[in-house]
């Protein structure tokens, strides 16, 4: 549980500037040759490939698109059949193929589920840190521990708690699950934060006769930004990528279903729809994709904490 | 009723919607304002009281949402359909014993076992290979980026990949089958085939989770102490030498827990399989049959002896991990 994972670079290098640029720097300089690089670039852009793929086929009409493969528009004479109309037809509605609604559907999922274990999981990561107890840590263990069941094994007794409360196929269901299954890993992430706060800090707070709520926002929210924000996009992520939760507490409804339960769906009975699935997959990739690349760095600062773990 | 049904329950409206989103939200945030105004005038009371108020929610929660539902699926894998007669071990027998069952676990553990360790190779190859190099940032966006786009979307992206006519693999398959004098060549039904159609599968869930890899590897990568580098290097250490007897044996807790969350993550996943081609022509997983007994056959039975064999084949992922860590801890 204790073992970091990613030890801390130590404390000296930073105070002292020479080594860095010393033969230690050098030597690690001279490990990574031209060649290595053109070789990682080589992978790099075979990974990258099958997205281009969709991406070219996304701007492609029905009949190009089961007739020849998407490489075939690169060619400079077939530059004239990119066009923009898969992407006005799934925007803008009309029949069968709209799926706006299932993006909105998506956004009005995904919000409130990322917002409430962050509220719920600051208040358990609070008392985790700064209120002794007894049991404390067995109950912060077992919490951790949680983390490992599967949700198959919860989803469907979760299912008929929610038909007998009246709840089933609403948001409600979406959220409160979303929300469960993300509060063990909401709680670890916030608390291994939390804990690091100087105790000095709170104890100061405590003398001048600051109470909890004075403590939480004053003290301990204003530290805490950079935490959220990393199980934010883990949480974000999870949330508008799962097709698991949405297929089975959600359904397929319009009213309900997020895109990735509609694009699942398409895929499966797919006949000569290619056009408007892969415009819209390219909808529904644009947002996490986004949000992905402007907050990367808290990302990684999430992995790297998440990881400390065992 | 009616109306109170479709504004807090459900909206069928774009405004309707968003306006319960509001509703949500400022309703969760009325229960911390409750709960810290709560704890405030409690300062008499003992730490734990307080502190159970503090983590009521959460508890709540998780028992509501986890512990109890987990317990309740453990007792239906003992009783039948219905949930209504006990009937002992027969449901894991029907399991175990079933014609497609002994494929469908071979699949799935070899999805536990090759894709922690292909991902985790290609990453920790890539992590090394870019290290300091000039491009070093733009190299990693090119890998990371799959981890942001769902499984289903990457499920969409690799049809293009496998298709028969218009995949670029099938392409490519026929091609150097041309270079070779086979000019008739025909690219074979890549997702249809048992056993390699999971090994393609599997690509797929690599080719997201190579990035993961990378992204901490190469964190790990970075902490290694400059004097550790150099020693190797005075001792005439080099290229794949360094990183044999440097670089990894350096990072591998990292290592470890890399190859663990990545095996939990293909162990639970069902998306790909259930996309690219639903599980047919013996690809299936537990997580897919999983989910066809318990939502399309509504079986609780057969469906909760599922969902525990999904449990059992984590124990032995997860007692690994602590027993490397502890290792690992012991050398320090």
């Amino acid at each position: 549980m204790t073992v970091a994972t990613v030890p801390a670079p130590p404390a000296g290098t930073g105070k002292n500037p020479a080594p860095r640029s010393g033969r230690a720097a050098r030597a690690r300089r001279n490990l990574t040759s031209p060649w290595a690089s053109v070789v990682a670039l080589g992978i790099g852009l075979i990974w990258s490939v099958p997205t281009l793929g969709l991406f070219v086929t996304s701007f492609r009409a029905r009949k190009d698109i089961s007739q020849t493969g998407w490489w075939d528009a690169l060619k400079p004479q077939n530059w004239g059949q990119f066009s923009l109309n898969n992407y006005q037809t799934v925007l803008s509605g009309g029949g069968t193929s709209d799926l706006s609604d299932y993006f909105i559907n998506s956004v009005v999922m995904t919000l409130p589920a990322v917002v409430i274990p962050i509220f719920l999981a600051l208040l358990a990561a609070y008392a985790f840190a700064w209120i002794p107890f007894r049991g404390s840590n067995i109950l912060f263990v077992g919490l951790f521990a949680l983390q490992v069941v599967p949700i198959q094994v919860a989803m469907v007794p979760l299912l008929r708690s929610y038909v007998d409360m009246g709840l089933n196929a609403s948001f409600w269901v979406l959220w409160l699950s979303h929300a469960m299954f993300g509060l063990p890993l909401a709680t670890f992430l916030l608390h291994n934060f939390m804990k690091d706060i100087p105790r000095s800090l709170v104890e100061a707070a405590r003398v001048d006769g600051a109470g909890h709520v004075t403590i939480f926002f004053k003290v301990i929210a204003p530290l805490m930004v950079p935490a959220v924000a990393s199980f934010a996009i883990f949480q974000f992520l999870w949330v508008w990528n799962d097709l698991l939760v949405a297929l089975a507490f959600g359904g397929n409804t319009p009213d309900l279903a997020p895109i990735t339960a509609r694009l699942a769906d398409m895929a499966g009975s797919l006949g000569d729809r290619w056009h408007v699935l892969s415009a819209g997959a390219f909808v529904a990739m644009i947002v996490p994709v986004a949000v992905f690349l402007a907050l990367q760095r808290y990302f990684v600062r999430g992995l790297l904490a998440g990881s400390v773990k065992g | 009723m009616g109306s109170w049904d479709s504004l807090l329950l459900h909206p069928t409206t774009v405004g309707g919607k968003l306006l319960l989103m509001v509703i949500a939200i400022a309703v969760f945030a009325l229960v911390m304002a409750v709960v810290l105004a709560l704890a405030d005038r409690l300062g008499r009371f003992p730490g734990w009281v307080t502190a159970l108020v503090f983590l009521f929610p959460v508890l709540g929660l998780v028992c509501f949402g986890l512990i109890y539902p987990a317990l309740v699926t453990i007792k239906n894998s003992f009783f039948d359909a219905t949930s209504d007669k006990f009937v002992g071990f027969a449901n894991f027998a029907t399991v175990l014993t079933g014609s497609e069952f002994l494929i469908t676990l071979r699949n799935t553990l070899a999805w536990v076992l090759l894709v922690p360790l292909l991902a985790t190779g290609i990453g920790l190859v890539y992590a090394v290979l870019v290290d300091r190099a000039r491009v070093e940032r733009f190299a990693k966006t090119l890998i990371f980026m799959p981890m942001a786009i769902s499984m289903v979307g990457a499920s969409l992206i690799w049809k293009f990949v496998y298709n028969d006519r218009v995949g670029i693999l099938s392409r490519c398959y026929v091609t150097v089958a041309g270079w070779f004098g086979n000019e008739d060549a025909q690219a074979p039904h890549w997702l249809m085939n048992a056993p390699w159609n999971t090994f393609f599968l599997m690509v797929i869930m690599i080719w997201i989770q190579a990035g993961f890899a990378m992204t901490v590897l190469s964190a790990s990568i970075k902490a290694i102490p400059d004097d550790i580098v150099e020693a190797g290097r005075l001792d005439g250490l080099t290229g794949v030498k360094m990183f044999r007897y440097v670089t990894v044996p350096m990072i591998r807790p990292s290592l470890v827990v890399v190859m663990t969350t990545v095996a939990m993550t293909a162990l639970k996943a069902f998306d790909i399989v259930r996309t690219m081609q639903g599980g047919h022509f013996h690809a299936s997983v537990v997580a897919n049959d999983f989910y066809t007994w318990s939502f399309n056959n509504h079986d609780a039975g057969i469906g909760g002896a599922l969902a525990v064999l999904l449990f059992v084949i984590v124990v032995p992922v997860i007692a690994y991990n602590v027993n490397q860590l502890k290792k690992a801890e012991d050398i320090r």
